[in-house]
């Protein structure tokens, strides 16, 4: 999961924010202003400072925010001086925009506020449509307007160039003021509150954000064009209220909700992806008459409100439909305020401690959560100083009797009773011995409110004397509560000093750099406080989820290292002295017990061990159906102490009784295929892949099969004595097993959408929702827990994809378009093919592992394009559509959402779309440079990653790559050639890419193949072939050193939706549609057969084991995406594996219709 | 990089060569050969012994023959603490093999209890398990399981199947993701100098601050006795397993991997010896 922080704002104005995988708030970066707001998302963060003015804080990355500016240069031929800046009267500007109508001189260009900056100088633009121009990048055409070719021809009377400049935006990671440049009349008063959201509501512009602010006079803003792109924004337009407006929340998707000055909340309707802004007020009276609504947050589909006297309170029934909810529900706890983030999680202020509440137990289905839990976590600042006491801690002076005894720490003293002697075994024991204790125990942080007993124990505790001396003594003496600070509209309350209830006690200090800055007249009072008083919270860009809680609510000493076992990837804890000495005790133990003794006799004798169960068989004969059988695993000790295991399947046949037998040590590959009719599981033999017909069995329930799956995968590897990590050797993704009977596909736990691999080890993955993983070394995990996977190196993974549906509707004479089609069409709701019906209830994830995060919505991203309801029309079904109307189709999608475990370690925080690592052969190790890495950003940013190691796979930092396009496609060879493929379908290659150079020079622009758009390219050792969207396998002629962007594409084979090459040149596809004995195949693995150094493109193909018959290896990355395997041959290729364009049946591919195959319904 | 995961398999696959001799006194028809075992730490004496009693018997007559017992200098040893505990407890310091000395005539009533059958063990291991998923997760793991699942844990224990133990055995190793650890770490401590015969006190994987407890935590809690101070002699072996963990060591991750198959963590408090 990827990190992600939570601001807050502490009563002094101070800026914190907390990652989910730290403990300790941070000071924000730029700590110059105070701030009375904030509000978060995750890409930046806009607030109020006590100036009144708006800022927003863009986070820094490696990829910089840069935009194109262009202009273009127009010229006229004329008969003197050739092509002349001189033009006709009716002609446009010399300079000008892409229409001709402004005039735009290149100085003319200015930068849109002190925020941005040049990234070089004008250039002239020489890509035309993907095909590069001649020197100097004019095109030509007989008059203004018309269209434009890079041909000179003898009527080319005029001619334009495109000069392009980039401009960046360089306030990252500070606030930067809003310029405030519009008309003075129009801003009138300075902002009260902010809000910021809308990010789901469309993604055109990437990284759009609705802003809203509210006025000191009560007025709503809005600020206009703010995006990824334009983080500013352009100007604020005014909207009109009912009333005065004190407070606003926008949620993430389509909810708006504001508070008005006399205590009734404001809910905007009509918001949707055409009008961000909404169209109308309605208004909702507050749960209570006496006490006014003081405050409000909503989500996507959630309404928090607090009341004036502090009570919190839930709204029923909110969403798009009815953003104003049917009745308010009171919660417990008093809160100054609340904050719904992402996911509708809920963040609050406690109305008594001032301390940051998080809601417990918020989930989809229950919304509202069960409890409220404190965050113990304490500043940065205040660290260095637990450190120092860490002395005091170990010596137990610390936590003295005196602190343990006031809270529900020391069960012993209660439990002392249940020292107990042991029965015999004769007499039954309690089920439960301790259920009396279970209350006694005491539960730990219940509700804010919720009668706390101060034990001022702590605050007398000894910390308090040594504080002050480490301290610089500029603030003497116990410092008053900061009651009145003069810029917060918040009643405050008389902060009270309440001890932390976990009894931390780790006095408040500051570090001596913001101790400069705190507002004058304000004591910071210390010593006293044992935790930060907070003023606002805003979770808009935090995301936790209730499988991996962030390690906020308890306080974490200095002491305990070995709390964060799974936390780093090398934790201290793996290093830590005691965990060496049990190892190393063991060993020794073993050795001292039983090296003398191997001849005594074992006192339990190996027997054979079997599984047996019932299990449903894909029958070998015709018809095929499933039918019940029984299995037996039967496992036995060799003579040599090896284990070899036997799997039988007991099935009836016209009533006789027959068996057939696998020996797990032939197996090839193990591979579930998940649907949600079937909880089945595929076996591949040498014999069963050449017949493209795997062994499917079927369990009843998801938990049977997996134990199978994990037992059946236990025995292949003991039988095979394969164990632990792969060798770096070993082909990722898959390759044929044809040719390599012997080996077998060790699955790993995890789940990802492609695997890029070197020779070193070092392995990359990328799952569907972008996020970049890198493997650690470890393995097992998913369906392997605890049985044969390394406990170390796994981690949580989840993934996101999105799930398509389609509505289909016919126009009829009478009633227009409706969802009656006539009997020949598609069903009204569809997949992708229309073959398939996909209803909106019926629709599952694609598997059990996955589980809905959202609900449908409409996608109108479409290739193609979609009308302003996003539907697309063509003139019949199936026909190529377009977003202009004749006839309806139209797309839903639903996001899904795994989450497994693996050895795999997440890269943040930057979404990949592509990645490439250089395929070194195992020679050439210890050249002292860093592994080549280079990827593809989901925006389509070139990045190129810096400290790739074998010790450190996930390297340090991207250096980012400018182009002039987004990018689609990458590949670096073995000898630091990078190819990539830009969104226009032209190939580039990096010039000059070193070892001491990681990001080259300079691109040369590498025209596509006649009339073709590549789509993807791969690089061998000099080989580079293309990929282009008719799946046609190009090779590139003409390579060589001196010239190594070649000279022209040669054509191979139809058919391939992928191509990976090797570092010896070896070509691997996964082809579209191969016969198989028993079936067509689709995204079969083949193998390009005949690759000599004099014939680099080989002359056939070898088919290997496909996704085939089971049609599965394709499904079977919901689970083990990344099938390793023990090679002996020392080859190495990286398959980059793509189920998706195998199986999902993109626009482009048809499902596959097959009788004998059973179809997947997603 | 050694993974815990092996640190399970050690344990489970600990050996103790050992030596079984018939009691002097035991009368026998010829002389009785004593008998060489390797004996799985993790189970139980009367549990791996078949070999043994068979051995033994030969020699005997039938007349002879009651209920076999064990003993070890004198102290008899108690079928149903696991093996490796009694050796830590009582034989940790002497050479190997440990010498055993079989009985079959006038057993120990009041040091011992009677083991009629396997049935005897099973009920004993079953509701040590059961105990321990009390403390670790109020039962509710134990409680969940099949019956099927329970009897895997026994068999996976008496046939030595690693696999097939900790195939379910896993499921009890597991604690919220929220928690840090378990409820309560199911430990027992025994000593050879007291006559009480072990320590067993609810005691929780975490501190209220949210630290984690160490061994040592637990020793100064519950038994202060054991713990060495600083900078004096040392004169206790704090021992699980033939191994002495470092008293930093975290509870909770020593009851994930260095409990017995009953989930317990026996920790013997044992002398220093003097060589």
């Amino acid at each position: 999961m990827p990190n992600s922080v939570l601001w807050a704002v502490d009563l002094f104005g101070r800026v914190y924010t907390l990652s989910t995988a730290g403990q300790y708030w941070e000071l924000c970066k730029d700590s110059q202003l105070e701030f009375k707001r904030v509000s978060a998302t995750t890409q930046c963060c806009w607030g109020i400072a006590c100036d009144n003015q708006v800022y927003v804080y863009v986070c820094a990355s490696d990829v910089p925010i840069r935009r194109r500016e262009e202009a273009y240069e127009n010229q006229r031929w004329n008969p003197v001086g050739g092509f002349c800046e001189k033009l006709l009267l009716s002609d446009r500007w010399a300079w000008s925009d892409v229409s001709g109508l402004q005039h735009r001189p290149l100085d003319g260009v200015a930068l849109p506020s002190p925020h941005w900056e040049w990234e070089s100088d004008w250039y002239v633009d020489e890509n035309f449509g993907g095909e590069p121009t001649e020197k100097g990048g004019w095109t030509y055409a007989i008059d203004f307007p018309a269209t434009y070719t890079k041909d000179k021809k003898w009527n080319s009377c005029v001619r334009r160039r495109k000069w392009i400049r980039y401009r960046r935006y360089k306030s990252r990671d500070i606030w930067a003021k809003i310029p405030s440049k519009d008309d003075p009349k129009e801003l009138p008063d300075p902002f009260n509150d902010l809000s910021v959201g809308g990010w789901e509501i469309t993604e055109e512009p990437v990284g759009r954000l609705s802003v809203w602010a509210v006025s000191l006079q009560g007025k709503v803003w809005y600020r206009e064009d703010v995006s990824h792109s334009n983080p500013e924004g352009s100007s604020w337009s005014l909207l009109d209220t009912p009333g005065e407006v004190v407070q606003i929340s926008c949620g993430p998707h389509d909810l708006l909700w504001a508070t008005l000055w006399e205590g009734q909340a404001l809910v905007r309707e009509g918001i949707n992806r055409n009008n961000p802004k909404g169209s109308s007020w309605s208004i909702v009276e507050s749960p209570g008459s006496e006490n006014g609504v003081m405050h409000v947050s909503v989500g996507v589909s959630v309404v928090w409100a607090v009341t004036k006297d502090w009570k919190v309170w839930f709204r029923r029934g909110v969403n798009s439909h009815n953003p104003c909810g049917t009745s308010w529900i009171e919660m417990v706890g008093e809160m100054t305020m609340v904050n719904v983030g992402m996911n509708d999680q809920v963040w609050g202020i406690g109305c008594e401690d001032r301390a940051v509440y998080f809601r417990q137990g918020v989930t989809p289905s229950e919304l509202s959560g069960k409890t409220w839990k404190a965050i113990v976590a304490a500043r940065e600042c205040d660290r260095s100083y637990s450190g120092s006491s860490s002395s005091l801690l170990s010596a137990g002076c610390f936590f003295g009797d005196e602190v343990r005894g006031s809270g529900e720490s020391a069960p012993s003293d209660t439990d002392a009773s249940s020292e107990v002697e042991r029965p015999g075994p004769g007499q039954p024991l309690p089920a439960e011995p301790l259920d009396d204790f279970k209350n006694a125990a005491g539960n730990s942080a219940s509700g804010p409110g919720a009668g706390r007993t101060a034990e001022d124990t702590v605050e007398d505790a000894c910390p308090a004397e040594g504080s002050r001396e480490a301290r610089p003594n500029t603030h003497p003496g116990p410092a008053p509560t900061p009651a009145e600070l003069p810029w917060t509209n918040i009643d405050l309350k008389e902060p009270k000093k309440v001890p932390s209830h976990s009894a931390a006690g780790f006095p408040e200090t500051t570090s001596l750099s913001s101790l400069g800055l705190l507002p004058l007249g304000l004591e910071e009072p210390y010593g006293v406080d044992d935790h930060p008083l907070w003023a606002w919270v805003s979770g808009g860009g935090c995301v936790v989820e209730a499988c991996a809680m962030p390690r906020w609510f308890t306080v974490q000493a200095g002491l305990s290292s070995s709390v964060h076992m799974l936390s780093l990837s090398i934790t201290p804890a793996q290093t830590a002295a005691w965990r060496k000495q049990i190892f190393q005790q063991l060993t020794e133990r073993t050795k001292r017990e039983l090296e003398n003794f191997r001849h005594y006799e074992q006192a339990v004798e190996q027997s054979v061990w079997v599984k047996t169960g019932a299990l449903q068989w894909w029958c070998d004969w015709k018809p095929h159906k499933w039918v019940d059988v029984r299995v037996a695993l039967e496992q036995f000790t060799g003579h040599d102490g090896a284990r070899d295991s036997i799997l039988f399947i007991y099935y009836v046949v016209h009533e006789e009784k027959k068996y057939i037998h696998i020996f797990l040590n032939e197996v090839v590959a193990l591979v579930p295929v998940l649907n949600e009719t079937k909880h089945s599981f595929a076996l591949y033999t040498p014999e069963r892949t050449r017949q493209r017909w795997p062994v499917r069995l079927a369990a009843t329930t998801e938990q049977d099969m997996n134990d199978w799956l994990a037992l059946l995968s236990l025995s292949c590897c003991e039988s095979r004595k394969v164990q632990g990590r792969p060798s770096p050797q070993a082909i990722l993704g898959f390759a044929p097993a044809l040719s390599h009977p012997s080996r077998f596909w060790q699955q790993m736990g995890g789940h990802l959408r492609m695997v890029e691999a070197n020779s070193r080890g070092v392995v990359w993955g990328i799952g569907y929702d972008h996020t970049a993983w890198v493997y650690t070394g470890g393995y097992g995990g998913g369906c392997f827990q605890g049985l044969a996977s390394s406990t170390s190196n796994i981690y949580t993974q989840s993934d996101v994809k999105c799930v398509h549906i389609y509505e289909n509707q016919r126009w009829n004479p009478v009633t227009g378009y409706t969802s009656r089609g006539l009997p020949t069409d598609r069903y009204m709701w569809s997949d992708a093919s229309g073959l398939q019906e996909c209803t909106k209830a019926g629709t599952k994830p694609p598997s059990l592992q996955w589980a809905w995060v959202s609900d449908w919505f409409v996608d109108f991203s479409v290739p193609g394009g979609t009308d302003q309801e996003g539907w697309q029309y063509a003139s019949d079904f199936p026909a190529s559509y377009h977003g202009s109307k004749t006839m309806k189709d139209f797309v839903r999608r639903r996001k899904c959402k795994l989450v497994t475990s693996g050895p795999w370690l997440e890269v943040p925080p930057i979404a990949l779309r592509d990645v490439s690592i250089i395929p070194e052969s195992p020679g050439a190790e210890g050249s002292g440079h860093s592994i080549a890495l280079w990827a593809i950003s989901d925006k389509g940013d070139v990045l190129c990653r810096l400290g790739v190691s074998e010790l450190n796979p996930a390297g340090s930092s991207w250096l980012h790559v400018g182009t002039d396009q987004p990018f689609a496609s990458i590949s670096i060879g073995a000898c630091y050639q990078v190819w990539a493929v830009a969104r226009d379908g032209s190939a580039f290659y990096r010039g000059s890419v070193y070892p001491s150079q990681p990001a080259g020079d300079c691109w040369y622009h590498i025209p596509s193949p006649p009339r073709q758009r590549l789509k993807q390219v791969s690089v061998g050792q000099t080989s580079v072939y293309a990929l282009d969207e008719n799946g046609n396998l190009w090779y590139r002629q003409g390579i060589t050193p001196s010239y190594p962007q070649g000279s022209s594409w040669e054509h191979v084979s139809n058919n391939v939706c992928r191509v990976s090459v090797g570092p010896l040149d070896q070509v691997w596809v996964i082809a579209n549609k191969v016969q198989g004995s028993h079936s067509l195949s689709r995204g079969t693995v083949c193998h390009r057969t005949g690759v000599q150094p004099h014939e680099p493109k080989g002359h056939g193909w070898d088919y290997g084991i496909g996704v085939s018959g089971a049609h599965g290896l394709g499904l079977c990355c919901h689970l083990v995406p990344a099938l390793g395997a023990e090679d002996g041959d020392g080859h190495c290729g990286t398959v980059p594996w793509d189920p998706v364009s195998g199986l999902q049946g993109g626009p482009q591919a048809e499902p596959l219709q097959d009788p004998q195959v059973p179809r997947v319904p997603w | 990089m050694t993974d815990d995961k092996d640190v399970l398999r050690d344990v489970w696959f600990g050996r103790i060569p050992t030596c079984f001799t018939l009691y002097q006194d035991e009368i026998t028809e010829r002389e009785a050969e004593p008998y060489y075992l390797l004996l799985p730490r993790v189970s139980y004496l009367t549990l791996v012994t078949d070999k043994v009693k068979k051995h033994f018997q030969k020699v005997m007559r039938q007349e002879d023959i009651s209920e076999i017992w064990f003993e070890y200098e004198g102290t008899p040893l108690k079928w149903h603490y696991p093996i490796g505990l009694l050796f830590d407890l009582l034989a940790s310091s002497s050479a190997l093999p440990w010498n055993i000395t079989v009985h079959f005539k006038s057993f120990p009533e009041k040091d011992l209890l009677h083991c009629p059958s396997k049935d005897a063990i099973e009920a004993h291991f079953m509701s040590c398990m059961k105990e321990a998923d009390a403390l670790k997760h109020k039962s509710q793991v134990i409680n969940e399981m099949q019956k099927k699942d329970h009897k895997q844990l026994w068999m996976g224990l008496q046939n030595d199947r690693f696999d097939q133990f900790w195939a379910i055995n896993r499921k009890l190793m597991e604690y919220p993701a929220e928690e840090n650890g378990f409820r309560y770490i199911p430990f027992r401590i025994y000593q050879t100098t007291t006559e009480r015969p072990f320590i067993q006190k609810l005691f929780r994987p975490v501190a209220a601050d949210g630290q984690l407890h160490t061994l040592g935590d637990l020793l100064k809690e519950v038994c202060p006795s054991a713990v060495d101070p600083e900078d004096g002699e040392k004169k206790n072996q704090v021992m699980i397993h033939g191994i002495e963990p470092m008293l930093e060591t975290p509870l909770q991750w020593l009851s994930e991997h260095l409990s017995y198959p009953d989930n317990f963590l026996h920790i013997s408090i044992i002398p220093q010896p003097t060589d």
